[in-house]
């Protein structure tokens, strides 16, 4: 155990690290609760006279035919669609990684690993030629079909069904006469189970945070995911509008706050992984 | 093709069963290899390798555009796109922008996200599980919303921070052209931090706690323990660390974007990637487009292959030393 004075030191530097994670989030609590004027009246980290979050929402949510809510359930289509593809599809290559072997298999891998290093710029625009000419542009698969195909979640899936799932139990279903998918579907599958939410929730993230594809690959505001439309908002700085981006911005990052906290268990077999791993 | 340290530790240890022999391979195995794993390849085809050939394919021919604009001749061009990509874009400004950026960026966010992590781990109970969920909370947040809650930040109007700096007499504009890349690469700190200091962190727990009892009783303070123990041992999970952030540095788009609507000294070129998105979509010639973004591909490449080899070459001499 450090001594005093180190643990003073070291409570100092906790200290400070907490506040500069939190005064961002605090600011924007206080700034959702002002009238546009008001956040230039009033103290920037502390409440303003007037308390009115509720009118921001209520404006954020009817602006545009009520628009913001739209912009919300395209994020959840697109994150939470492309998250459980994503995760079934990593789950499936991730097991033959793991567990097969064939020809071809180390270097096919090591090309799906290095496809993280793709910029997105690279892929964006001939994605974006793509599915002009399949005439799939302006709908919501030119955003879903890219976002089921993750990297990342092979990795995480392969190193999952090395470790929990035993080639004796593998051995013992065939020898009992099932069938290779049948096993992998009712023995490796529900074993690699809690670690697959940990890729559900990597991919679900970043799906949600994507606005590169979509904004090329969409220009129907309709269509747009939350990230998007926010940007569209905040790109037009006015003092008329900045509570509009200010209470969207809060309101949007609510899910993904609840998500993380109630499922912070899970985050860390993937935080565990990827430092281990490597 | 070279392969990151993790493909090569994971292709060492073959699945169990090829040791029985190849003949263990059955038709059933090889028909379930297909199914389970086709699914994933077509998408991966489709999403990654068909774009990068594309890609690649364009950067060798231009369009000669007729007078009327639209379509026109395709002609293949050699390398005339690369030249052009080098001469006539904001491409290397953008790559030296990014270098200069993440120079500074990547070893100041490690250093922070150990220094938090070790003083965790320092502290057991329930104060540093508070502490871990603020760092995390930051990563929760997408890089468009913490830009745009930074751009209020900096905001001379909305700004806390630039009030209390004039308050004891310094002016500074967050959004100026001299600042600006550092008020992005705050940005990119806050969100990050926290998150590396998770995985960083995670290591440390896995450190077997008989290493620090034999440690102590050599007369090892609590110091002496964190620097010769504790940071060596977790020295692959920085190499993580820092290999992600390089490749997330070359590849910065979200928080120069939004900031580009708050501060005039944010151009279209800014970044590597938004002068790619420039001369694809506000200029329509894909075809430099195209060969800016695979000079931006083989480097990004060289980089974070060329950090991993260094890393490896500095392991190895301390475990000989």
């Amino acid at each position: 155990m450090p001594n005093f004075t180190s643990r003073l030191f070291i409570r100092g530097v906790l200290f400070l690290g907490v506040v500069y994670f939190l005064i961002p989030i605090w600011w924007l609590l206080t700034a959702s609760t002002k009238s546009s004027s008001e956040l230039f009246s009033s103290p920037p980290l502390w409440f303003g006279e007037d308390f009115v979050l509720l009118d921001n929402i209520v404006a954020v949510l009817t602006r545009q035919d009520g628009l913001f809510v739209r912009w919300m359930l395209n994020s959840l289509i697109y994150a939470g669609g492309g998250a459980i593809g994503a995760t079934l599809l990593s789950a499936a290559a991730g097991y033959v990684f793991a567990k097969y072997s064939f020809p071809g298999k180390g270097a096919l891998f090591g090309a799906i690993l290095a496809s993280i290093l793709l910029p997105a710029s690279l892929l964006v625009m001939p994605l974006y030629l793509l599915f002009s000419s399949l005439g799939m542009i302006n709908t919501m698969w030119a955003v879903i079909i890219p976002s089921l195909v993750s990297p990342f979640g092979v990795f995480l899936a392969r190193i999952t069904a090395q470790e929990s799932v035993p080639d004796d139990l593998l051995d013992a279903a065939r020898i009992d006469g099932a069938g290779e998918i049948r096993i992998f579907s009712t023995i490796a599958l529900p074993i690699m189970g809690p670690a697959l939410l940990t890729v559900f929730l990597f991919s679900f993230v970043g799906i949600w945070n994507n606005f590169f594809l979509p904004m090329v690959t969409l220009n129907d505001a309709e269509l747009w995911p939350a990230m998007l439309g926010l940007y569209f908002w905040g790109s037009q700085p006015s003092e008329l509008n900045y509570h509009f981006v200010i209470t969207g911005s809060l309101l949007s990052i609510i899910p993904l706050a609840i998500a993380f906290i109630s499922l912070q268990k899970y985050w860390r077999v993937g935080l565990t992984a990827g430092a281990v791993k490597i | 093709m070279t392969t990151t340290t993790a493909v090569r530790t994971i292709a060492s240890r073959p699945p169990r069963f090829r040791a029985v022999g190849r003949t263990t391979i059955r038709r059933s195995q090889r028909r379930a290899i297909w199914l389970l794993l086709l699914p994933f390849l077509v998408l991966f085809v489709f999403s990654f390798v068909v774009p990068l050939v594309y890609a690649v394919v364009e950067s060798f021919f231009t369009e000669k555009r007729s007078g009327l604009g639209i379509g026109g001749e395709r002609a293949f061009a050699g390398f005339v796109n690369y030249v052009n990509a080098i001469q006539k874009t904001d491409l290397l400004e953008g790559v030296g922008r990014v270098l200069v950026f993440g120079i500074v960026q990547v070893p100041l966010m490690l250093i922070v996200a150990l220094a938090l992590a070790l003083a965790v781990d320092a502290l057991k109970g329930n104060y540093p599980k508070f502490v871990r969920l603020s760092a995390f909370l930051p990563y929760a947040v997408p890089g468009v919303i913490a830009a745009i809650l930074w751009a209020f930040l900096y905001l001379p109007g909305t700004s806390p921070f630039v009030a209390a700096l004039a308050s004891v007499g310094i002016d500074v504009d967050f959004l100026s052209s001299e600042v600006v890349l550092w008020s992005i690469a705050n940005i990119v700190t806050w969100t990050w931090t926290g998150y590396n200091m998770l995985v960083i962190y995670s290591a440390l727990t896995g450190i077997p706690q008989e290493l620090y009892e034999a440690a102590a009783i050599d007369g090892a303070g609590a110091w002496r323990i964190a620097w010769s123990i504790k940071i060596p041992l977790v020295a692959p999970a920085l190499v993580l660390t820092t290999f992600f952030s390089i490749v997330g540095t070359v590849q910065l788009y979200a928080e120069p974007t939004v900031l580009k609507s708050y501060s005039s000294a944010i151009t279209s070129g800014y970044t590597p990637n938004m002068a790619v998105q420039d001369v694809a979509f506000g200029l329509n010639n894909y075809g430099v487009a195209a060969a800016m973004a695979v000079l931006l591909a083989i480097g990004t490449f060289v980089l974070s292959f060329g950090f991993l080899r260094l890393a490896n070459v500095i392991t190895a001499r301390r475990a000989a030393a």
